[in-house]
This record gives C-alpha cells, sequence and structure tokens, in this order.
C-alpha cells in the first residue's frame, strides 16, 4: 500500500476531465444537490467525502447521468466531459456512459458466467471483431483488475459464486472492459471485509495510470489512502475541495475540520 | 328431532351459557372482577363454547356419515337377484331412496298414518300410485324386496335421527354443566377459551386439507367405478370419441386431450408475448402517468368473468375468423374454432402472464439494472442480456401456471371451440375439449350408472393431474427463483 | 455559494489534449444508431402490447354493451281490451276462483279482437295481413298478462281497458333493427306486411319502446318468447349464493389464516396446508363443480339446482383466495404491535384479537369482496350441479329458500346463449351488463376500503 505521508504525496497537476459548473440536483421537490462547481482531472483518483446523504453519491450518478433512471430526479448547470455539456438534449447517455463507467456500492455481478460479465460490455459496444479479440480484452480485463491468477481457469463458472472482494474486482474488470476514460465508483468497499478492501483499494492506485477514477467513500481513511484530490460535501454543497494532503491537514472550511475530526458526521 | 331444530336449541343454549358463565363467576367473586383469574367474559364463553362446539361438532359429522353408513347397511339388504333385474345396485339403492322419500313426504302430508306407512305390503296397495300423489313418481312398480329394503331404510334412518338427537343434545347440555360447575373465581378460563379457540382456528384451516380430500376422493371414486365398467387403455389410448347410449361408446379421451393442447397453445402464442411485453413496458419505460392508466385497464381484464369472454368468443371473435380468415383462405366455415377458443382465451390470460411477469420482473434487484445501464447498455439490452435472463426461471414458472389455467379453462371453450372431438391440424376448425366432454357429459339427464356419466369423473381427475402437476412445477419454480433474491 | 468553487486550479475548464479526442458525444455512430434502431423496436413492441392489452379491453366491453344495451329497452303495444264477461266469467258471479276455470286460450281472442278493432277505429290500412298475423304482434305472454289483471280485478268485467303489451320478439327485433325487411321475407315468423303494420302502428304511437323493468326483475321464459325473458330468479339466486359464500368463508377464510400465520408453528402439517391452499387457489374450477356434485348432491342428497349447493361449492372455491389475501394483510401488521400488546401482558390470543386483526380488517375485507367478485362471475361449476335447469319461480325467502331451484346470472347468460333465437344474444348481454355492472360496484367498494384504510407503517 501506499506508505507515503499525506504531505509527501505527490500532486498531480493533469489536465481537467471532467468540469462542473453550478449543478443543481433535484429529486421531486427535495434541493439535494446545490450549486456544486467542481474540475476532476484526469490520472487522478478524486475522492468525495461527506456525512452520509450529503449528496455524493447523487453527485457522482450526475457524472454518467444514472440519475435518468429514477423519473423524480432533475439535473441542472452544466457537466463537461472534454468540453462537452454531457446534459445537452442530443447527448445520447449510452455513448455517455460507454465513456464514463460506474462500479456500485454493492457487488453486482450478472446471473452469468465470469467471462460474459467482463465481455458484456465489449459486446454490446462491438468492441471485439471475434472471439479471440474477445477473449483477450476479457484477459486484459481481468489482469488489470488483478483478478486474473484467480479466476482464470473457472471463467465459466457463474460470477455470483464468487467471494465478495472478487465479485467487486470482476464488476471493476467488467468497467475496465469497455475502455472508459472515467471511472466512478459508488462506495466500492462498503460491503467487503476490510483484506478485500485492500486488495480493492491497491487496484484503484494502479487504475490511476489509465483512467480518471472518481470514488465516493464515507470512510476518511480509505479517501486518505487512495485519493490525491478529495471533495468534502455537506447538506448538498460542495464545502471544499483540493488536494488530500491538504483537506487533511489543513482544512479551510471550519465544517471540514469538524467533520475530519469527527464533530459532524 | 331435525338438525335444523337441535341447531337452535344448541344455539339457544350457549347464549344462556354465555350469561349464566359470567353471573356465576362474578358472583363468586362477589361482583369484584379483581378477584377474578380472568376477565369476566371469559368465563361466559367458556360456558358457552363447552355447550357449543362439541355438541355441533358431533352434529356436523354425523349429518354427513349417516347417510354413507345407513347406504352400505341397506345395500347388503338387497338380494342379488333384484340388483340383476334392475341392472346395478345404485340404481336399486336410488329406488329404495325414493320409495323411503315418498313414505315419509306422505306421512308428513298427512296422505297416510305413520302406521299404514311402516306395514304397508306391495300386495295390498299401489305404492307407485300412492306414491305419485304426493309427488315422487317412480319408474316401474316396487318389488317387494326393495320395498323390505326402503322400510329398513326408513327404520335406521329414524333411529339414527333419535340417537343423533339424544347424542348430541347430551353432549351440549354435558358440556353446558360441566363448564358451569368449573367456574368459579380461580378457574382460568382464559385458557380454556384460547385452547378452544385455537382448535377451531385449527379445524378452519383443517377444510383446506378437507377441501383437497374431498376433490381426490370423489374424482378417485367415480373414476374406479367407470374404469370397472371401461377398459383404461381404451380411455388413454382411443382415438374416437363417440358417446352414444346403445352402450358401445368410444369414449378416447386422446381428440379431447388434442383439443386441450391446441386451445391452450394458441392461448399461450398470444398471451405470453403481450403479456410479457406488456409488463416489460409498464414496469420499464412507461412514466407514472401511463402506468397509471394502463397497468388497472390491463387488470381489469383479470377481472371479467370467463362466461363474459366466451359470449365474445361467440357473437363477436367467432364470427369475424370466419368470415375474415377461415372462409376467404378456404379453411372451413364454423365460428366455432380452436382459434376463436385460443385467441379469445389468450386475451383472458394477457393480464394473468403480465401481472406474473411483472413480479418477476421487479424482483430482478435493481442493481442489475444498474450496472448494465452504467457499462452504457441501452435499456432494451438491458432487459434482454441481463433482467429476463436472471428472471427467466421466474418467467417460466408464469408461463406453466398460466397454461394450467388455460388447459382448466371452460366457458370459454364451451361457447367458442365447439363440440366435435376430432384430431386436426386446422385451427379454423371446430374441436373439443377435457372440459366441454365433462360439462356435457355431467349436464342435462344423467344416469350416474353408465360410462358415458362416469367418463366425466375420468376426465375430471386426468384434468386434475395434469394441472396440479404443472402448478406444483411452477411453484417450486417460481419459489427457488424468490429464494435466489432475498 | 461562496465556498463551492474553492481549490479550483485557474484556467481550469479549457479542453485538455493530453489524450486522443474519443468521437463526440452528440454525433452518432452507424454502430450506436443501430442499437438506438433496436432500443426503438424493442419499446415499440412494448407498446403495441398494452395497446393490444387495452384495444382488447375496449373491444371487448364495446361488444357486450353494443349487443347488450337494447335488452334494457322493451317494445311495447298498447291495445284496448274489452272484457267480454260472457267470455270471461261464463257463470257470471265473478268469483275468481271460478273464473280461473278460463284458460289462457280464452283470452287471446279478446286482445286479438281489441287490436283489430283499434285498427279500424284509427283507420288504419292492414293491407293484406291476416287477422291471424295481427294478433301474432302481440307477445305470446300477453294472454297471461291480461288474465293476472283480470283475475285480480274481477269487478272491471264488462269494461274496455287500455293495456300495454310486450310484443313479440321479432316486431321488438324490429324497432331495434336486428330484424330487417329482408331477413323477414326468409322468416316464418314475420312477414314484412306485418313489418309495414308496425311502422303504422308506430306512426300512431301504439307501439314504442320502453325501459324493461321485467327484464331485470321478471323470472325467465319459453324458447319462443324471448321478449318475456328476465333475470330475476337469476340475480336472486345469485344474491342467495353470495350470502351463503360470505356466511361461510368469511368467517373461516379468516379463522385459517389466522391459525396459518399468528399460531401455527413451522413444521410439516403446516407446511402441507400452505401447499395445499396456493394448490387450491389454482386448481380449474370445473373440479369444484365435480366435487360439489359428488359430495353434496350424490352423497349427502342435498338438491339439484339448488343456492345453498352452490354458494357450498363457491364458499371452496374462493376460501383460498380469502386465506391468501387475509395471510397478507395480517402480515401487514408490524411485529412490533404484537410485541407491544405481549409486553403489555396480554395473550397472543388477546394481541390478536384485539390489535392485529382490526388493523387487519380493511385488507381482510378487500380480499373477501375480491373473492366474492369472482365468485359472482364463476359459471362452470354451478353448470355441474344443476343450475342450468329452466326455473320460472322465485325461491322463497332464505332459509327455505335456499334449498328451492334458481338459476344464476352467468349461467342464465349461458343458458341464454344456447337458444336458436337470436334476441337471447342480445339478452345474455344484458345480463352481462348488470353482471359486470355488480362487479364494478364491488370493486368500486374494495378500491374505497383500500384507500379509504390505507395505513403505511
Amino acid at each position: 500500500m501506499n506508505d507515503m505521508t499525506l504531505m509527501d504525496r505527490k500532486v498531480t497537476t493533469g489536465t481537467v476531465k471532467i468540469s462542473a459548473r453550478e449543478v443543481q440536483v433535484f429529486y421531486g421537490d427535495t434541493h439535494a444537490i446545490k450549486d456544486v462547481d467542481v474540475d476532476i482531472e484526469d490520472n487522478t483518483v478524486t475522492a468525495f467525502i461527506g456525512p452520509s446523504g450529503c449528496g455524493k453519491s447523487t453527485f457522482l450518478r450526475c457524472l454518467n447521468r444514472m440519475n435518468d433512471t429514477i423519473d423524480v430526479c432533475r439535473v441542472k448547470g452544466s457537466i463537461k466531459l472534454d468540453g462537452q455539456d454531457i446534459y445537452d438534449s442530443k447527448v445520447d447517455p449510452v455513448q455517455l456512459r460507454a465513456r464514463v463507467g460506474m462500479v456500485f456500492q454493492k457487488p453486482n455481478p450478472f446471473p452469468k458466467s465470469i467471462f460474459d460479465n467482463v465481455a458484456y460490455g465489449p459486446k454490446i459496444h462491438g468492441l471485439a471483431r471475434n472471439k479471440t479479440e474477445l477473449a483477450e480484452i476479457v484477459e486484459k480485463s481481468l489482469r488489470r483488475a488483478a483478478l486474473w491468477e484467480e479466476v482464470k481457469d473457472r471463467l465459466s463458472a457463474p460470477g455470483t459464486g464468487l467471494s465478495g472482494g472478487q465479485q467487486q474486482r470482476l464488476c471493476i474488470a467488467r468497467a475496465v472492459a469497455t475502455e472508459p476514460e472515467v471511472l466512478l465508483m459508488d462506495e466500492p468497499c462498503s460491503a467487503l471485509d476490510p483484506i478485500a478492501t485492500a486488495q480493492v483499494e491497491e487496484l484503484i492506485d494502479e487504475l490511476r495510470q489509465n483512467f480518471s477514477v472518481v470514488i465516493v467513500t464515507h470512510s476518511m481513511q480509505q479517501a486518505a489512502r487512495v485519493s490525491q484530490k478529495t471533495a468534502f460535501f455537506h447538506l448538498g454543497h460542495l464545502v471544499e475541495y483540493g488536494e488530500t494532503g491538504q483537506i487533511f491537514t489543513n482544512p479551510v472550511d471550519p465544517r471540514t475540520e469538524s467533520y475530519i475530526t469527527g464533530r459532524i458526521g | 328431532m331435525s338438525a335444523t331444530w337441535l341447531f337452535a336449541v344448541i344455539l339457544v343454549l350457549a347464549v344462556a351459557g354465555f350469561f349464566i358463565g359470567r353471573a356465576r363467576a362474578m358472583h363468586d367473586a362477589d361482583g369484584d372482577i379483581r378477584k377474578l383469574h380472568s376477565l369476566p367474559i371469559y368465563y361466559g364463553l367458556n360456558v358457552a363454547m363447552a355447550a357449543a362446539v362439541p355438541a355441533l361438532v358431533v352434529l356436523l359429522v354425523w349429518q354427513l356419515a349417516q347417510p354413507l353408513v345407513i347406504e352400505s347397511m341397506v345395500s347388503k339388504q338387497v338380494p342379488d337377484s333384484v340388483v340383476e333385474k334392475v341392472g346395478a345396485l345404485n340404481l336399486v339403492m336410488s329406488d329404495v331412496h325414493r320409495i323411503a322419500e315418498g313414505l315419509d313426504r306422505a306421512v308428513s302430508q298427512g296422505a297416510m298414518t305413520s302406521e299404514f306407512a311402516d306395514t304397508i305390503r306391495t300386495e295390498e296397495t299401489d305404492i307407485r300410485a300412492r306414491l305419485a300423489e304426493v309427488g315422487v313418481p317412480l319408474a316401474a312398480d316396487v318389488d317387494p324386496a326393495v320395498l323390505d329394503a326402503a322400510q329398513s331404510f326408513r327404520g335406521i334412518a329414524a333411529t339414527g335421527r333419535m340417537l343423533m338427537s339424544v347424542v348430541v343434545l347430551g353432549l351440549a347440555i354435558g358440556g353446558f354443566g360441566v363448564a358451569y360447575w368449573l367456574t368459579g373465581r380461580d378457574f382460568r378460563a382464559r385458557k380454556y377459551v384460547e385452547g378452544g379457540l385455537k382448535i377451531l382456528l385449527i379445524m378452519a384451516a383443517g377444510i383446506a386439507i378437507l377441501t383437497t380430500v374431498g376433490i381426490v376422493l370423489s374424482l378417485v371414486f367415480e373414476s374406479r367405478s367407470f374404469f370397472s365398467q371401461y377398459p383404461w387403455y381404451k380411455f388413454f389410448f382411443g382415438t374416437t370419441w363417440s358417446p352414444n347410449f346403445r352402450g358401445d361408446s368410444d369414449l378416447g379421451i386422446l381428440p379431447l386431450l388434442w383439443g386441450t393442447a391446441y386451445v391452450s397453445l394458441i392461448a399461450l402464442v398470444v398471451a405470453v408475448p403481450v403479456g410479457l411485453f406488456a409488463a416489460i413496458y409498464l414496469s420499464e419505460y412507461a412514466g407514472p402517468r401511463v402506468r397509471a392508466v394502463a397497468k388497472p385497464l390491463i387488470e381489469i381484464l383479470a377481472g371479467i368473468p370467463t362466461i363474459v369472454y366466451g359470449l365474445f368468443a361467440l357473437t363477436t371473435v367467432g364470427p369475424l375468423l370466419r368470415d375474415y380468415f377461415a372462409q376467404p383462405m378456404g379453411l372451413g366455415n364454423s365460428a366455432n374454432s380452436v382459434a376463436t377458443a385460443g385467441l379469445v382465451m389468450g386475451i383472458m390470460l394477457i393480464p394473468f402472464v403480465s401481472s406474473l411477469s411483472d413480479d418477476i420482473i421487479n424482483a430482478v434487484p435493481q442493481s442489475l439494472r444498474d450496472g448494465s445501464l452504467g457499462l452504457g447498455a441501452t435499456s432494451s439490452e438491458t432487459i434482454r442480456q441481463v433482467v429476463i435472463p436472471a428472471a427467466l426461471p421466474g418467467i417460466i414458472g408464469a408461463i406453466l401456471l398460466a397454461a394450467s389455467r388455460a388447459i382448466g379453462e371452460t366457458m370459454i371453450v364451451v361457447l367458442g371451440a365447439g363440440a366435435a372431438a376430432r384430431m386436426d391440424m386446422n385451427p379454423f376448425e371446430a374441436m373439443t375439449t377435457v372440459t366441454v366432454k365433462i360439462v356435457s357429459q355431467l349436464t342435462g339427464d344423467t344416469d350416474f350408472s353408465s360410462p358415458e356419466t362416469l367418463v366425466a369423473f375420468a376426465l375430471g381427475l386426468t384434468l386434475f393431474v395434469v394441472t396440479l402437476g404443472l402448478n406444483v412445477l411452477a411453484l417450486i419454480i417460481v419459489r427457488k427463483y424468490r429464494e435466489q433474491y432475498e | 455559494m461562496s465556498d463551492s468553487t474553492l481549490g479550483l486550479p485557474p484556467g481550469s475548464g479549457v479542453p485538455p489534449t493530453s489524450k486522443p479526442v474519443r468521437p463526440s458525444l452528440i454525433e452518432p455512430d452507424p454502430k450506436i444508431r443501430r442499437r438506438h434502431a433496436k432500443e426503438r423496436r424493442f419499446r415499440t413492441f412494448g407498446m403495441i402490447a398494452v395497446g393490444i392489452g387495452v384495444l382488447a379491453l375496449v373491444v371487448l366491453v364495446g361488444s357486450v354493451l353494443k349487443q347488450g344495451l337494447p335488452a334494457f329497452s322493451q317494445t311495447f303495444i298498447d291495445v284496448p281490451v274489452y272484457l267480454d264477461p260472457a267470455k270471461l266469467d261464463p257463470d257470471g258471479n265473478r268469483d275468481p276462483e271460478e273464473m280461473k276455470k278460463v284458460l289462457t286460450f280464452g283470452y287471446s281472442p279478446l286482445i286479438a279482437a281489441g287490436l283489430q278493432a283499434d285498427l279500424v277505429k284509427r283507420g288504419l290500412d292492414k293491407e293484406g295481413v291476416t287477422a291471424k298475423e295481427v294478433a301474432a304482434l302481440v307477445s305470446k305472454g300477453a294472454a297471461a298478462q291480461l288474465r293476472d289483471y283480470v283475475l285480480a280485478h274481477p269487478k272491471k268485467l264488462g269494461e274496455t281497458i287500455e293495456f300495454r303489451f310486450l310484443a313479440n320478439g321479432r316486431v321488438d327485433g324490429y324497432l331495434k333493427g336486428r330484424v330487417t325487411m329482408e331477413s323477414a321475407a326468409l322468416d316464418s315468423n314475420i312477414s314484412p306486411q306485418q313489418l309495414q303494420l308496425v311502422d303504422k302502428l308506430r306512426a300512431a304511437g301504439l307501439v314504442q319502446k320502453k325501459f324493461n323493468w321485467r327484464f331485470i326483475t321478471g323470472p325467465d321464459a319459453s324458447d319462443n318468447r324471448p321478449e318475456a325473458a328476465g333475470m330475476g330468479v337469476a340475480i336472486i339466486g345469485s344474491l342467495y349464493m353470495m350470502m351463503v359464500v360470505l356466511v361461510l368463508a368469511l368467517p373461516i377464510g379468516v379463522a385459517a389464516s389466522i391459525y396459518l400465520e399468528e399460531f401455527a408453528k413451522q413444521n410439516r402439517w403446516t407446511d402441507l396446508i400452505e401447499v395445499n391452499i396456493s394448490n387450491l387457489a389454482a386448481v380449474p374450477s370445473i373440479v369444484f363443480g365435480i366435487l360439489g356434485l359428488a359430495i353434496f348432491i350424490n352423497w349427502a342428497g342435498l338438491p339439484q339446482s339448488a343456492p345453498l349447493v352452490g354458494g357450498l361449492v363457491l364458499t371452496l372455491m374462493t376460501l383460498p383466495t380469502i386465506i391468501i389475501s387475509t395471510r397478507a394483510a395480517l402480515k401487514a401488521v408490524p411485529p412490533s404491535l404484537r410485541d407491544a400488546a405481549l409486553g403489555l401482558g396480554a395473550s397472543k390470543t388477546q394481541a390478536v384479537f384485539h390489535h392485529v386483526l382490526p388493523l387487519a380488517m380493511p385488507g381482510i375485507l378487500t380480499g373477501t369482496i375480491i373473492g366474492l367478485a369472482q365468485a359472482l362471475g364463476e359459471t362452470a361449476p354451478l353448470m355441474l350441479i344443476g343450475m342450468v335447469a329452466f326455473v320460472r319461480d322465485f325461491p322463497e325467502a332464505p332459509p327455505a329458500g335456499l334449498l328451492d331451484p334458481a338459476s344464476a346470472l352467468p349461467v342464465q347468460v349461458y343458458n341464454w346463449t344456447q337458444r336458436s333465437d337470436p334476441a337471447f344474444v342480445e339478452r345474455a348481454s344484458g345480463a352481462i351488463i348488470v353482471l359486470l355492472v355488480f362487479l364494478v360496484l364491488m370493486n368500486t367498494l374494495a378500491i374505497i376500503l383500500r384507500r379509504r384504510f390505507e395505513r403505511r407503517w
């Protein structure tokens, strides 16, 4: 794992991948996200932290328009992926989600074989020209998710038969297989035991080489361990956003400090 | 004393027992309910229950069992010679019943004195004429042996009724007395009342079992008597169905099974895709407003009685299919057809399939949908490649249940499919089903000793076994499926 | 919000160039287009399926209404009849008992003569219609109606009284468009000339359509008098059966559910009952008819066509429905309530009867009403226990009436569909409308109950 102290950590000053401006989200009459501005950088792990119900997951789901599946949810403001407004009426959410993948809180492998789980994305997007290519993509994705060695002998076994940590890594492999640019992770370790969590966290750090990773977590330790940038949400507001080291050691906003020190949450 | 009177007496005893028991408990506690073990109402209920419940149970059982007992006692008396002459024992017994009933009625109407009725002789009186006067027609003159049987039938029945009155009243009064005697301030009335109540509840739950037992017994017994008159292999493997009353009927079930299967198949071909797609659209695509309107509208179809569908088939769909499909294509000119019945039955099954599928599709966790959508799959890709495969066992279970419904459906096929037993591929031809033949063999003038009537029970047994098999299979599949996601 | 822009690096929002830019989100490539076309097709299939379902309902209800609504109006003919004392009371002492000797045959000529005379008086030309054919315009049941009136009012003999008689079924059909001049030419029961006469009578206001209460309240009529057939006996029969079902199925069903949901331990016996109930719910209804025939009629010796037997059969059929919905209602009451009652020292029975049952009651009643509605529309089992028989007499009041022969609404519908005169199809559809009205009322009641007492825990 990462043994560097927080202050020593290298701060990536990569390019901006996603930029959100004045984002408002409403659930029916509830104003869930209020006026959030944030820039998410490429090849960086960005952590969203905050007490439960603060809107961090909601905001995450805005980034690949997963909120579209909820009838009462409305989003205002602009969110741009590489400069293109993803909420433009002409934008196809299907294309968007192929570029902005997502991993969910609870491992949700499809009731199919391990191979079919990983091959699902490439198949629907037509990324492979033949079976060999598909098999290569599956292997590459499983390797990237650090699962290959464990499952290479039983690729036709059902994905639901794996252990919790393996299932979550399978879901990550599944998301990686479609070659997204951004990977959204909604509390990916909350349903896992500590050992599985450690494995997934290690994986996240490696994924940074190729993707921009956004992770929602309610564990501050986890945010500190895996992320370079941290955004603190509270009651639908983005309270503070900055280098992880700075947020955890020298927060600007008193609310952030209270949260970090455990007084609210 | 008749059962109605006994019932009334028991009720009166119970009501009286309630008040007397409560009063006695209160009296014993000097009017202070704090000294009682239970609330006063329980003492009253205890006496009422003790008086009524055992007596009523015995009354009911006795009423049901007495005919059976008498029947077997009297039928032993009937000489074989008479049975041979009339043809079958149950025909003799139905004569015995009628004569006994006629004599009783004559006495109650005052047309005979009870002594005269008891000593009546075939040699001296024209019993047939006398009974016809009181409205009991007999098919032939009365055989002395049959009259003897009828007299002993009356005798046993009278004794039975008297014994029943004595036993039942004894139980009621005894129960009343014991409970009254037990009543006192320290008597734990509530425990007894609750115990009794629980027994009543168990009995109510047992009625479900009794119903099944009743169904199985009645089907099995009558089928047995059918198979004693008609060889089973001809029934199960016969390819012609032509009952007639000369006694050389062909009663092969195969043409009926063919018709049943054909109609059900068409019904499923209509109902499964429509129902499934409707469920998918309503649960995955439709906005709340469309759902709020369309869903109840489709469910109304499920609440419409099958006779309405039958009439719809008869007056609307049948002529329509005949005029626009069958006749132009030269496939026949019958309004009654497999296609008519199948199509209408399919419509009837749409809400059944769609609401079952709806439940099943909704049981697929949202996280699977999210997982697929999050990978950039379209809704239809998600449904076809993730939701449906995940829900497949449940959907198969639903289809089996729908098939069982289709096989057992009666009114639509009676009015829509026709009555001609035939094994044909042409869907515009009239064919018939097992249920239609059950109805036609058991309505109208039926003679419960001929194979032409009894065959209905064998048909019913077949129907019961097939549908039960499908239901059990479906229930097992659905249950397994639900466990998977719980 | 001032704090929300914190930490933004300067100059953000400029499109990055470090990675190869992916295809635009807006411009779809052919592959995506194909996928979206597929999506639209799939969605359209779904819409078509819903459309088929709704359309089926509309066509079904529409065809029933179109065929059945005319049944509620009926054609009547006004005829002044001279009540000839010489014919109706030959003895001349106005004693109804003696007048009963004159059968309906004695009354028919009076009606024919009355109509004939009226035509002449009004100067309407019969144009080749024979006297017999004129008389045939009036229903064959008219003589009985006249006779009943005379026997009830013997004093009126000798007077000329204006009667409103049912018109013959074909005349009624002509006014409703079922019988046309063309079809009449081929019909042995009516001729085009007769219909022309009907047109004249109609112009004179003697023939008219009126709302027909007798269709709802009257008894059935024989094959050749469709105009007089009513469903009164069937409605009473259905009502009696529903009473039996309610009285038996509700307490038994509730008791069984309480036992299974609240008291039964999880063991084989309970499992058996549960599997049994879910299977009984799916047993074809006709099998229950066989059960009723074998047990209640052949074995227990109860009479055929009796509402009691029908009610018993329907009770057994309805029980699983009621038990399943009652158990759901009991299950919906949160366990915390039971715990609260038990915690205060109430016995299990008290907890159930004082707290759980009252809260579950709306759900139980809703389930019961839905079960009753199901039973009301059930036909097949009733046919097997003799309810198809032609019943003209109203059953007595319960309890004795429960053993009198009666019909049931859906069986009456079936009965009418089996008759040759097409006028009965109209009546069958009309009876279905009444049946559907009852069902709508019952379901509305169920919905109101559910809305009114629905609780969110």
